[in-house]
């Protein structure tokens, strides 16, 4: 017997699949993902090569920095892109197919109609992640590198990934049009990502280091850089937390309308 | 079974319902008659707990819709306006995942699903993605996902609509069968269908309950007099006072065409043979005489205006 969320997670997951969606935005998340760490490595290998000549000794490159770094921002770019077309569906269609009215007049509570959309985005998600630990996979055959960052890098993209999940989960509330809903969410994140560009900007003072503490750059990058803070982890956590909260109350407030 | 007292729902200014209250009975089947805005759906919303009315309450089963909305969920099932249909899933997943968040356990749910697809004529399309079923078939889907978890009220926001004569038969009787064991609310802006099924008939205008009465003196109070509609090939000056000259004929009108003359006549006195002897007599070539029948329109205008029924209020035509 299924509790609500996970029936609620059974039949997302099932729509999801019957849908091309899924299978569209695995490819390009995988292909885009699968070409930046192709010319990652290619660049990476030549800058050793220069540095071989130059040196004329074999140099001992750290590949975390020169490579795992990289690849993880430009993975976290794809994400801005990605994520809001996988989660403009989840609110929005059911307005706009009127099965909302199913779903309200059902015994099951808002909460779980929400925990259960989140989470089945989240498994997704997860599973497309994990298909890119490929690259680090078939790299470990070729070269030596610390697998401490490379753990933490997955935890941060999956955490990264979760709060803009939670972002796009509370755009598509907000909106019956999947497009709006799509944008709206992109604008989120990209709003959360540039206030970390402003307090670079604005420098060491309180203000400054708010903005750096709202936006998800630092948290991000100190995770890839292999050093585990709580506060970091904590502030993925509170942000999915938020989000789901703002979805739900969104949701909640559908029949005050 | 369904108390709904002094409601009112007001969207911004716009009042959509005005302090209405009525009660319906354990077994009963009532439909909700009115134009489209008249309030019906928000009425229904408001009893499912979809939505809260402004003033007012709305209980089931003793449960107040704002109050213990989970005990009101389990109590109902809804067909909205729209089948609330996810398009990409078969008929039995559909089916299957309406029955677990309305709490089934998936033994009862597998025989329960049985019966309602043999009901509701699925059984042979249940294993069909609903996005490729027909409008008949979506709207038996939706009919069977309000009648799955067995509810003791049953909601039906227009269930008739987009379905063939014959379907339409099928579904009337499907719904007559569950009566006595469901109490059930449907809405309906055809006054025959209002007849067909229901022991009450609730008629709401404008956020109003005009009437609440049975089909039977509904119809008594309507059918005061009756309408013939008449036309002829030729005109012929005159012939509008001659009709009203007619024993049984109150008032005459002239229709939408020129030739066409519309005929009020006392109740139960069927005059059809005279003025077709009368036609007849004056040489103008009859094309068609027919008894009107009574539509929702002209009950609304009887129910919103009675006094326009009193022959001494009404214009004969005075034609030149």
């Amino acid at each position: 017997m299924l509790n609500p969320v996970q029936t609620i997670i059974a039949k997302e997951l099932r729509s999801y699949f019957v849908s091309p969606v899924v299978y569209v935005i695995g490819a390009i998340f995988l292909a885009m993902v699968g070409l930046l760490a192709y010319s990652t490595v290619a660049s990476a290998s030549n800058q050793a090569l220069r540095l071989m000549q130059i040196q004329n000794t074999y140099a001992q490159l750290n590949l975390n920095e020169l490579l795992f770094r990289p690849l993880f921002r430009s993975m976290n770019l794809i994400l801005i892109i990605v994520i809001p077309l996988l989660t403009m569906r989840l609110f929005a269609e059911e307005r706009k197919l009127r099965t909302f009215e199913l779903l309200l007049t059902s015994p099951i509570g808002v909460n779980e109609i929400v925990s259960g959309k989140y989470m089945s985005v989240l498994i997704i998600y997860s599973g497309m992640l994990s298909l890119t630990a490929l690259i680090p996979l078939t790299l470990a055959a070729y070269a030596t590198f610390d697998w401490r960052p490379i753990y933490l890098g997955y935890v941060a993209l999956l955490l990264q990934g979760g709060l803009m999940l939670g972002i796009g989960l509370f755009a598509s509330a907000l909106t019956e049009n999947q497009i709006i809903a799509a944008f709206l969410s992109f604008g989120m994140i990209l709003a959360l990502w540039m206030v970390g560009a402003l307090s670079t900007a604005i420098g060491d003072t309180s203000l400054g280091h708010l903005l750096s503490y709202i936006s998800f750059t630092e948290h991000f990058e100190r995770l890839i850089r292999g050093l585990l803070n709580l506060k970091d982890i904590l502030y993925y956590l509170s942000g999915m937390a938020l989000m789901w909260f703002a979805a739900h109350q969104v949701v909640d407030s559908y029949r005050w309308k | 079974m369904i108390e709904v007292q002094q409601v009112t729902k007001r969207y911004g200014k716009f009042t959509a319902l005005d302090d209405i209250s009525f009660s319906i009975g354990k077994g009963e089947i009532v439909a909700f008659l009115g134009p489209n805005g008249a309030g019906k759906t928000t009425t229904m919303r408001i009893i499912t707990g979809f939505m809260p009315p402004t003033a007012g309450t709305a209980r089931i089963a003793g449960y107040d819709c704002l109050e213990s909305p989970m005990e009101v969920k389990r109590h109902i099932g809804y067909l909205p306006e729209t089948p609330p249909l996810y398009l990409e899933l078969t008929v039995e997943e559909y089916l299957t995942f309406v029955g677990r968040i309305k709490g089934l356990h998936p033994e009862p749910l597998t025989s329960r699903m049985k019966t309602i697809m043999e009901q509701t004529g699925l059984s042979e399309v249940q294993g069909r993605v609903i996005g490729h079923l027909s409008r008949g078939y979506r709207q038996r889907v939706g009919l069977a996902q309000a009648l799955l978890h067995n509810p003791p009220v049953l909601i039906l926001d227009e269930p008739t609509t987009g379905l063939d004569p014959n379907q339409i038969i099928e579904i009337r009787d499907l719904i007559k069968s569950l009566a006595g064991s469901h109490t059930i609310i449907l809405s309906t802006h055809l006054l025959a269908e209002a007849t067909a099924i229901c022991q009450r008939v609730i008629i709401i205008h404008k956020g109003k309950i005009v009437a609440v009465d049975t089909p039977e003196h509904l119809s008594a109070r309507l059918q005061q007099s009756e309408t013939l509609s008449l036309t002829i090939k030729r005109s012929y000056a005159g012939l509008a006072e001659e009709l009203g000259r007619l024993p049984g004929v109150l008032t005459v009108t002239t229709g939408p065409s020129h030739n066409t003359y519309i005929l009020e006549t006392k109740m139960g006195v069927d005059i059809r043979d005279e003025v077709t002897k009368f036609i007849v007599s004056r040489e103008v070539g009859l094309l068609e005489i027919k008894a009107q029948p009574l539509t929702l329109e002209d009950a609304f205008k009887v129910l919103t205006k009675e006094t326009s029924l009193n022959p001494a209020e009404s214009h004969p035509l005075q034609e030149k």
